[in-house]
């Protein structure tokens, strides 16, 4: 369970980026978060694994407060908060099965992972996500030879790799076509369900949030505005999240 | 979950095995046999320190006084020759780093600038310094044609590569207003580069300072004559004096040419 609490970022200047968020995520829900540009969406979600240094306000996975870590347990805390980009952060000069086990570089000495030669388990783990993600045979490709679909599936597999408890996810679907979208989002729900998982995940796409996600968190200048299961996402409420069209948001 | 295999191998980059360790077999043996050419003596090198040390030491104290209005005549000629060649570097190399990047240029033009640029790069600053000296005699102007020379070339294949990284997005979105093709090089692909060229031009600026220290030696002018000179007659604590000046002036170089990058970000 991710439990975030009076969690705040100011940057150098400006209003803050998140004001004092409250949110708790039990094991198994996918939290889908929309909100304008700029809301501070993205800066929840790298506050929570300490990408972005939170100003104030706590972080707790699991019972564990992630903000009060050393450096050395930031990194322990982070194998169990897998983590999938837009624009899919893959190593493209890699192949496809180099990129899914450096999911498990938090777990592996430096040498093993100098040489490749990552434990059986850790290996045949990354042939079953392979295949799990509908990329059974990719394993020797590289990267960069994939589409965008096959890249984000890619980027799942590595996530999964970490044995996380928590998937965070900022907008997975922004660079893809809307029917890999909607693939990539169902398989996201479906491995979540298989595995319990937590997730929150970023997304622009209103629809694509109503359909997927079991509960829907608007932010709006880094304040949560709504926080409702998706059938309570109104007209007025889509307003509140977003402001109305003559108004600037 | 027995199905899937628990070993993986990367591919190696050269598929075949033979290959692979042939070539990696004839590498470590020419290193092995270049290593036992060079001829490492143990007794030169042990000779050698005390004398490289004894060297060493009669550049101290340095002597900025005795010779000084020598050392601050040579440092000014430096400084102009160094700055000419830099702006005439920059001048010439900027037309000539378009024509050398492959996105904007003709294959024809390409080729050609490309070509020139090879050129400028391939002939060593002091051996275009002798050539010039010989063909326009002592002193810096021959220096300062060495420096835009090496210059030329220098800005123009590094300022290429960089319009060839360009974002693309912004060329097609130019190219779609009906913009002419200057207008285009000035609108899409400037500013782009922008950032780098000033850097490069700075960094340049400061290597132009640093070899006219050398090309003296040739007769080149600059403060190179003056560090020569002061060899040449083994004084050693005006050469020292020198050598603490050019340090002084590549330092103040650095640290202006790093402050202003980080203004034009």
């Amino acid at each position: 369970m991710l439990r975030l609490t009076g969690l705040t970022k100011r940057y150098d200047r400006g209003d803050p980026a998140l004001n004092g968020v409250d949110l708790v995520v039990p094991d198994g829900e996918v939290v889908a978060l929309i909100g304008p540009s700029g809301a501070g969406k993205s800066t929840l979600i790298r506050c929570t694994n300490r990408l972005v240094e939170p100003t104030s306000g706590s972080v707790e996975l699991d019972g564990e407060v992630i903000t009060a870590l050393s450096s050395a347990g930031l990194r322990v805390a982070r194998r169990r908060m897998g983590m999938i980009f837009q624009e899919f952060a893959l190593i493209e000069r890699l192949t496809v099965m180099e990129n899914v086990l450096s999911g498990r570089l938090g777990y592996v000495g430096f040498w093993a992972s100098w040489f490749r030669r990552f434990p059986p388990e850790d290996v045949r783990q990354a042939f079953h996500y392979l295949d799990r993600v509908g990329l059974a045979g990719f394993e020797n490709k590289r990267a960069d030879a994939l589409s965008g679909g096959q890249r984000q599936r890619v980027g799942i597999a590595r996530a999964l790799m970490q044995s996380p408890a928590l998937l965070l996810v900022d907008e997975p679907t922004a660079s893809l076509d809307p029917r890999t979208s909607r693939q990539i989002m169902r398989l996201i729900l479906e491995l979540c369900g298989e595995r319990g998982l937590a997730a929150i995940v970023n997304i622009h796409d209103v629809a694509l949030a109503r359909e997927f996600a079991h509960r829907i968190v608007g932010l709006r200048k880094g304040v949560v505005v709504f926080d409702g299961k998706p059938e309570a996402l109104t007209p007025d409420a889509l307003t509140t999240i977003y402001g109305s069209e003559e108004t600037d948001a | 979950m027995p199905e899937y295999p628990d070993v993986w191998r990367k591919p190696p980059f050269i598929a075949s095995a033979w290959l692979r360790w042939g070539i990696g077999f004839a590498v470590a043996l020419y290193l092995a046999t270049a290593i036992g050419s060079v001829n490492i003596n143990w007794v030169r090198l042990s000779v050698g320190l005390p004398r490289g040390w004894r060297f060493l030491t009669s550049f101290f104290p340095p002597d900025f006084l005795s010779r000084g209005d020598e050392i601050l005549e040579g440092l000014e000629e430096s400084l102009a020759m160094t700055v000419t060649a830099t702006a005439a570097g920059v001048a010439l190399g900027i037309p000539l780093g378009l024509g050398a990047a492959r996105n904007l240029a003709a294959r024809p033009v390409y080729l050609v600038c490309r070509t020139i640029i090879a050129g400028s790069r391939t002939l060593q600053e002091l051996i275009v310094a002798i050539f010039f000296v010989k063909m326009f005699g002592f002193g810096p102007f021959a220096g300062m044609l060495t420096l835009t020379f090496s210059s030329v070339g220098f800005i123009a294949k590094l300022i290429a590569e960089r319009i060839e990284a360009v974002d693309t997005a912004p060329l097609d979105a130019i190219r779609s207003t009906g913009a002419s093709w200057l207008q285009w090089v000035n609108y899409a692909i400037q500013p782009q580069v922008m950032p780098r060229l000033v850097g490069l031009s700075l960094y340049r600026l400061d290597i132009n300072f640093r070899e006219s220290a050398v090309l003296g030696i040739v007769g080149a002018g600059g403060i190179g004559a003056t560090l020569n000179t002061s060899l040449d007659r083994y004084e050693y604590s005006t050469a020292a004096a020198i050598l603490l000046s050019i340090v002084a002036i590549v330092l103040v170089a650095e640290y202006a040419s790093g402050s202003i990058r980080e203004r034009l970000r």
